[in-house]
């Protein structure tokens, strides 16, 4: 989803896992764990900590935003011109744990910050959701 | 950035050139003259203008006996909206690889 006024966008991914809470935690939050699914990481649960995934194809530079054991995890994600956020929340269910990554930002390229006529490009972007959802 | 994707984030941030290019889209393939009308601008500004959107790949001309047609091309605008596609795709695949994980560390 688009939001106009800032041309933010949101991503999010959502499973139940049947797995507790701490376990998630655990693979979410220690370095080595990371590696095996997300990328390799100099990541510690440190408010504030700068850490970087780094992949084949680039590097994402990141901050320590929110640590709370077992049940949020925030940090920023910056690649290239994407400036954005990554927030992990776990809920404990019946079973396991429902698992959310909400990733909300924008690129810095976008026109809008080219300056001048910013107050055009909040109704150019709804016409262009229209045209790419008449696209697929 | 790829230098294509620069062409069209710049040929977009003109007000002038996003009006010819919006106006393409909604009344479909039009002569430079009939865009002039109404343009505010001269014909040879909107030629240069809908050469700027042409390399960018916004709009694409035709040749109609001696007059030459420009249409809207608006797939060329995906770029746009790309890195939420791209970080779906890419945190879907995560995801499994999780979960992959996961069972492992049962084990």
């Amino acid at each position: 989803m688009i939001d106009t006024a800032t041309a933010t966008r949101t991503v999010t991914v959502e499973r139940d896992l049947p797995h507790r809470p701490g376990k998630v935690w655990r693979a979410l939050t220690e370095s080595h764990l990371i590696g095996e699914w997300l990328m390799q990481t100099d990541f510690r649960p440190v408010e504030g900590h700068e850490f970087a995934f780094t992949a084949e194809w680039g590097t994402v530079k990141c901050r320590v935003v929110e640590v709370t054991p077992r049940a949020a995890l925030t940090y920023s994600w910056d690649a290239d011109e994407l400036r954005s956020t990554v927030q992990w929340t776990l809920t404990e269910i019946p079973g396991g744990t429902r698992l959310r990554m909400e990733q909300t930002g924008f690129r810095s390229d976008q026109p809008m910050y080219y300056g001048g006529a910013r107050q055009g490009w909040p109704r150019f972007l709804d016409a262009l959701e229209t045209v790419l959802a008449g696209m697929e | 950035m790829p230098p294509n994707q620069d062409l069209l984030f710049r040929s977009l941030a003109d007000p002038t050139r996003r009006a010819l290019f919006e106006r393409l889209c909604r009344e479909g393939s039009q002569t430079v003259g009939a865009l002039t009308e109404g343009s505010g601008v001269s014909q040879p500004a909107v030629s240069k203008h809908l050469g700027v959107l042409k390399r960018a790949g916004l709009v694409a001309p035709t040749q109609d006996g001696r007059q030459t047609r420009y249409s809207a091309r608006p797939a060329a605008l995906a770029p746009l909206a790309d890195w939420t596609r791209e970080m779906q795709t890419f945190w879907e695949a995560r995801f499994d690889a999780l979960e992959d994980l996961m069972k492992r560390m049962d084990q």
